[in-house]
């Protein structure tokens, strides 16, 4: 069970696959692997967005990210889970969020990754700032899943 | 008592700072805090509230020396 916060720009599919790799003698055990990918768009709300910035709470939003990690756990037979997020200035295009869930069966694995995903938008402190031609505005709700 | 007041993304630019120190008497609320911290504004529905980094609501008790965080409804994620 993983979680990392990342400023920098970063790959999901490599670090998936690293991941995977560090999990020596699980494969046997992981019947299924869902995995979700969010990127950052170039519009939102009818305006063309050029540039993104995301803010966290350092600290919190970690403890919130294991908290709801370790509640997955505990309401689904899984073997791992790793959750990904970029923080700082991101471009159109640019991965945001990585959630990755292995189990025996995919039936938790495909709800287990639904719902970290629903938790994250709806609870983890993360704020997004965009960058439009006519000047930056603060996202104020996410849409809907 | 002190408590450690910290505010996050459109609220931070609000206040125009990330954190302050304010002083409120023993037995104070999170709701007591805000009206410490920004006494020009008031709370709003758009308002969450962390006390030492763990949601809570403005009924909630402080301590000495908490950590109690402002901020705007999250929008994380993607997709």
């Amino acid at each position: 069970m993983s979680v990392r916060i990342t400023d920098a720009a970063f790959e999901p599919w490599s670090q998936l696959a690293k991941y995977q790799r560090e999990q020596a003698g699980q494969a046997a055990k992981t019947g299924a692997t869902a995995v979700f990918v969010g990127s950052m768009r170039d519009f939102n709300e009818g305006d063309e967005v050029s540039g993104m910035f995301l803010e966290h709470y350092p600290g919190m939003t970690e403890k919130y990210l294991e908290k709801i990690s370790a509640t997955a756990r505990t309401r689904w037979e899984l073997e791992d889970s790793l959750i990904v997020h970029r923080v700082g200035e991101l471009s159109p295009g640019d991965p945001i969020v990585l959630v990755a869930v292995w189990s025996a069966h995919r039936k938790a694995a495909f709800e287990a990754c639904r719902w970290l995903m629903e938790e994250l938008k709806a609870k983890a402190p993360f704020w997004k700032k965009e960058q439009l031609a006519k000047g930056s505005r603060w996202v104020e709700h996410n849409t809907p899943g | 008592m002190r408590v450690q007041v910290r505010f996050f993304a459109a609220l931070r630019e609000r206040a125009g700072t990330p954190a302050l120190e304010v002083e409120v008497p023993a037995g104070a609320t999170v709701a007591r805090v805000w009206s410490a911290a920004v006494p020009e504004e008031s709370f709003t529905d758009n308002v969450l509230a962390a006390k030492n980094m763990q949601y809570a609501g403005f009924d909630s008790l402080v301590e000495e020396g908490d950590e109690i965080a402002f901020f705007p409804p999250v929008t994380g994620g993607a997709g």
